[in-house]
């Protein structure tokens, strides 16, 4: 290998693995299982928000498919997940996640190909369509779905037939967490691969990918699909940790919120969902002991003055923040320094 | 045998036809310039060559296969390639990614979602040569968009190269380059490995008669003269075209 | 099965009416305004406000609530939207989504979020029996001021100055401006002119749609449909699709009860296949 080649082939290396910061936020997330025993509630519902958010990122961020319906595949899987624990089709939990993951993921690949063509608009008009038709069966066929009061009499089984779901959400809270993680290593895997960098691509420059040989609408197709099969699972998660579905988890706030979660944390470098999501759940707890009711014109709010102020100065700001943390880690914990290009998202 | 040839291809804009029945021949290892005043057309034909338009009739054959209804990325996988008149780059990716991905690509591996990029030994390799080759080595970690042009058009033509086509459509490499980035650029096309056919548009005479062992004269979407460059540089209806003359009849 | 399609023209005339001005606004400025239903519960409101409690009469409160939609929009598009023209799509998604939040929420505080009924005169109450069928005199109304305001609007946009001005300045801004034309007062003008029609639209439309505080999320999708399977550059692209929508979801409610609000959706998703441009886009590219 010549001297160039050697020098690509372990910035390469170096890029892909994992960073002492990342390292770091994992610890600490798993260490709030025993940090906060009392929110375990609170942290459940803010790790399905994560993981919904990192769908969304998969599609926006990483291929530049905006969309407003991914409530569609959360609130089907939701719904699936439910059911089958109701009449007991499915009973181990975890056997039901996968399946409604890939029940919400065969929405996502019949639906893809409606995003394919089409200006930003058309995709908007899509995806919101696909997301409200789904609330209007699940409200009308109310005899399955539990209509407006929601699906009744849902009981999740023990994980494995060992964990019990418990009041406190103790389960549930690891359940979701371990989830989460596990699709985020996924979408770590997909983000630094060549797929990854064809998606990036691809969103720069479609034109461009085409005409080195890349097959465009396939990846598009296959990133969408696996972006719907975990927003699934973050609906399947929420079923299944509240042994309750009702008809928001299909509404346009909830595709809404995840938009904003998404501009709050940043997108494009994975863990703006997660950060954006905790970001959000803190909001919302401080704005609702405020002003329970009116969350909504707070939310509203929030959104205008974002874009108001502007995304990129918004992002811009995060972003500094972003480094500012990293350099501080960086300080604190000893490694030597790594090779920092301006390619790197941070 | 030819490595591409056309026949009869013809491309019409509702009344106005922008390609009017070309039939040309490109030669395997060939040279060959396409010129032509502007609005002649020869960038609508680069586009229905690479796909990126259906034509309204005519057919395109690539090493003797018939590629009329291929996709633009089926004809890239087939072994042709091209570069843009106005750069068409991945502005936020680094020519290194830029490059990794038009390699991964063409080794099959864009789909490959599982190992990072690079860690194949030949995806490096290869990333390497190209980047030395283009002379691309000091800013292969910046982001594209903070390139100078001449830097980007280098890496325009790169990242077609690293397609390794069999024949590669060069539309207007030159254009925009200021004068002191030029001579890198026009040393690195004169330097392309003898065994990719090289197809080029541009306006620059001291370039094409340079570089190009055949040149075709395309004018109003029709191919008007094609011969060698003593022959077409001597052919007084080229000349009359340039200028604007009446030809006579 | 005429009252149907009676029922679904004046349905699809009062859709029209609510999503003209959002069809102009997105071919004008290329800006997606997805707070335009909220425009039109402004003008229902005001209406019932007007009417109900004020006690003004039915054929004052709906232009005085195509005046007060119309100056509304004329405030915020000078003070909010037009700092947000050059964004992105998604931006402006976000940010007309934001400003259907506040005005969901802020209604629902002031007015409760009870369905509101504007009272309707007498004389509009009951149906006209016209050889066996049946025609409400409300919906009657609708057509007839509906009808009048379509052609009124096409022979504005095709006749008139300001219309030439209009479609010169959907067709090209720049050029337009260079011509001469005001383009920021076409806009401010045009996005209050279409805001008053929807308000105008929910306050005509309070009786058969239904009004409250949810009204601009419910329709929203319908505003949608009709401009992205009518496209935007004409008037008669949605004023058709509209019917067409109209027509098809009464048809479809009616005979199919338990799946007649899909008919749209499958519809909406029948034509983005075919034709990701709507049904009448122009042929020439952005």
């Amino acid at each position: 290998m010549t001297p160039v080649a050697g020098e690509i082939s372990s910035y390469l290396g170096r890029r892909a693995r994992w960073s002492p910061l990342e390292i770091a936020f994992w610890i600490f997330a798993f260490a709030t299982i025993w940090l906060f025993p009392g929110k375990h509630l609170i942290l459940t519902e803010t790790a399905i928000l994560a993981l919904f958010a990192l769908s969304l990122d998969l599609i926006l961020g990483y291929a530049g498919i905006i969309s407003l319906g991914q409530a569609a595949f959360f609130g089907l899987a939701g719904y699936f997940s439910g059911l089958v624990a109701k009449y007991g089709l499915i009973n181990d939990p975890a056997l039901a996640l996968i399946a409604s993951g890939m029940v919400a993921a065969v929405l996502g690949f019949v639906t893809s190909f409606l995003v394919l063509r089409g200006s930003d608009l058309t995709r908007l008009m899509v995806t919101l369509g696909v997301a409200l038709m789904l609330g209007e069966i699940a409200n009308r066929f109310s005899n399955i779905t539990g209509g407006a009061d929601g699906l009744q009499g849902v009981n999740i089984a023990p994980i494995f037939g060992l964990f019990r779901f418990d009041l406190f959400g103790h389960t549930g809270y690891i359940y979701s967490l371990v989830v989460l993680f596990i699709c985020f290593l996924i979408a770590r895997r997909i983000v630094y691969s060549p797929f990854g960098l064809s998606l990036r691509a691809l969103k720069g420059n479609s034109l461009r990918a085409a005409a080195i040989g890349m097959p465009v609408n396939r990846r598009l197709v296959a990133i969408y699909t696996v972006s719907a099969g975990m927003a699934g699972m973050a609906g399947a998660l929420l079923t299944q940790t509240t042994a309750f579905c009702s008809l928001d988890v299909l509404s346009l706030e909830r595709s809404a919120d995840l938009l904003l979660v998404l501009i709050i944390g940043g997108t494009g470098y994975l863990y703006g969902g997660l950060i954006g999501a905790v970001i959000y759940k803190f909001l919302q707890d401080w704005i609702a002991s405020l002003t329970p009711q009116y969350w909504q014109f707070w939310i509203g709010f929030v959104l205008v003055v974002i874009v108001l102020t502007g995304r990129e100065r918004v992002e811009g700001w995060t972003a500094a923040v972003r480094a500012w943390i990293a350099g501080l880690g960086a300080r604190f914990i000893a490694r030597p320094a790594r090779l920092r290009a301006s390619s790197e998202r941070h | 045998m030819p490595i591409l040839e056309t026949k009869g291809l013809e491309k019409r804009f509702g009344g106005i036809i922008a390609t009017n029945h070309v039939s040309m021949t490109v030669e395997t290892g060939a040279r060959h310039a396409l010129i032509g005043p502007n609005g002649a057309g020869k960038t609508t034909l680069i586009n229905l060559l690479t796909g990126v338009l259906r034509p309204t009739a005519g057919t395109i054959i690539l090493e003797g296969r018939d590629i009329t209804a291929l996709a633009p990325h089926q004809r890239v996988r087939r072994g042709m390639a091209r570069t843009f008149q106005i750069n068409q780059l991945f502005l936020d990716l680094t020519p290194l990614e830029t490059i990794g991905l038009a390699v991964s690509e063409r080794l099959g591996l864009g789909g490959d979602w599982w190992r990072f990029v690079g860690a194949r030994n030949e995806v490096t390799r290869e990333i390497a040569e190209t980047v030395e080759r283009f002379r691309l080595g000091d800013v292969m970690h910046k982001r594209t968009a903070t390139l100078p042009y001449g830097k980007q058009r280098l890496l325009e033509i790169a990242l077609a190269f690293a397609c390794r086509p069999q024949l590669l459509l060069l539309d207007e490499p030159a254009a925009g380059v200021p004068e002191a980035e030029r001579h890198e650029l026009l040393a690195t096309i004169t330097t392309l490995p003898a065994d990719v056919t090289v197809l080029l548009i541009e306006h620059d005479m001291d370039l094409v008669f340079s570089f190009a062992d055949r040149i075709s004269v395309l004018v109003n979407g029709g191919l008007f003269v094609e011969g060698s460059p003593e022959e077409v540089a001597r052919d007084v209806r080229v000349k009359a075209v340039y200028l604007g003359e009446e030809l006579d009849a | 099965m005429l009252t149907i399609l009676f029922d679904g023209v004046a349905y699809g005339m009062l859709l029209f009416v609510l999503a003209c001005g959002l069809s102009v606004t997105l071919g004008l400025m290329n800006f997606i305004n997805l707070a335009h239903g909220a425009f039109a519960m402004a003008g229902g409101y005001c209406t019932v406000v007007l009417v109900n409690w004020a006690h003004l009469p039915f054929a004052l409160g709906l232009p005085l609530a195509f005046l007060v939609t119309a100056l509304l929009g004329a405030l915020l598009e000078r003070t909010l939207y037009v700092h947000v023209y050059r964004r992105s799509h998604l931006d402006q998604v976000l940010f007309t989504l934001g400003l259907v939040f506040m005005s969901v929420a802020a209604v629902d505080y002031v007015m409760g979020s009870s369905q509101q009924f504007v009272v309707i005169p007498e004389a509009l109450q009951g149906q006209f029996i016209v050889f066996g069928v049946g025609m409400s005199k409300y919906r009657l109304l609708i057509i007839l001021i509906c009808g009048l305001l379509t052609v009124g609007l096409q022979l504005i946009v095709a006749k008139s100055r300001f219309g030439s001005r209009l479609r010169a300045a959907v067709d090209d801004q720049r050029v337009a401006r260079g011509l001469g034309i005001n383009v920021g007062a076409v806009f401010t003008l045009t996005f209050a002119f279409g805001s008053g029609l929807a308000g105008l639209g929910g306050a005509l439309g309070a009786e058969i749609l239904g009004l409250d505080p949810s009204f601009p999320l419910k329709y929203m999708i319908y505003f949608l449909i009709v401009v992205t399977v009518g496209g935007t550059s004409s008037i008669t692209g949605p004023f058709v699709a509209s019917i067409l929508l109209g027509v098809a979801d009464v048809a479809g409610k009616y005979y199919v009860p338990k799946l007649g609000a899909f008919v749209i959706y499958v519809f909406m998703i029948l034509v983005l296949i075919w034709r990701p441009q709507g049904l009448f886009a122009r042929t020439t590219s952005r």
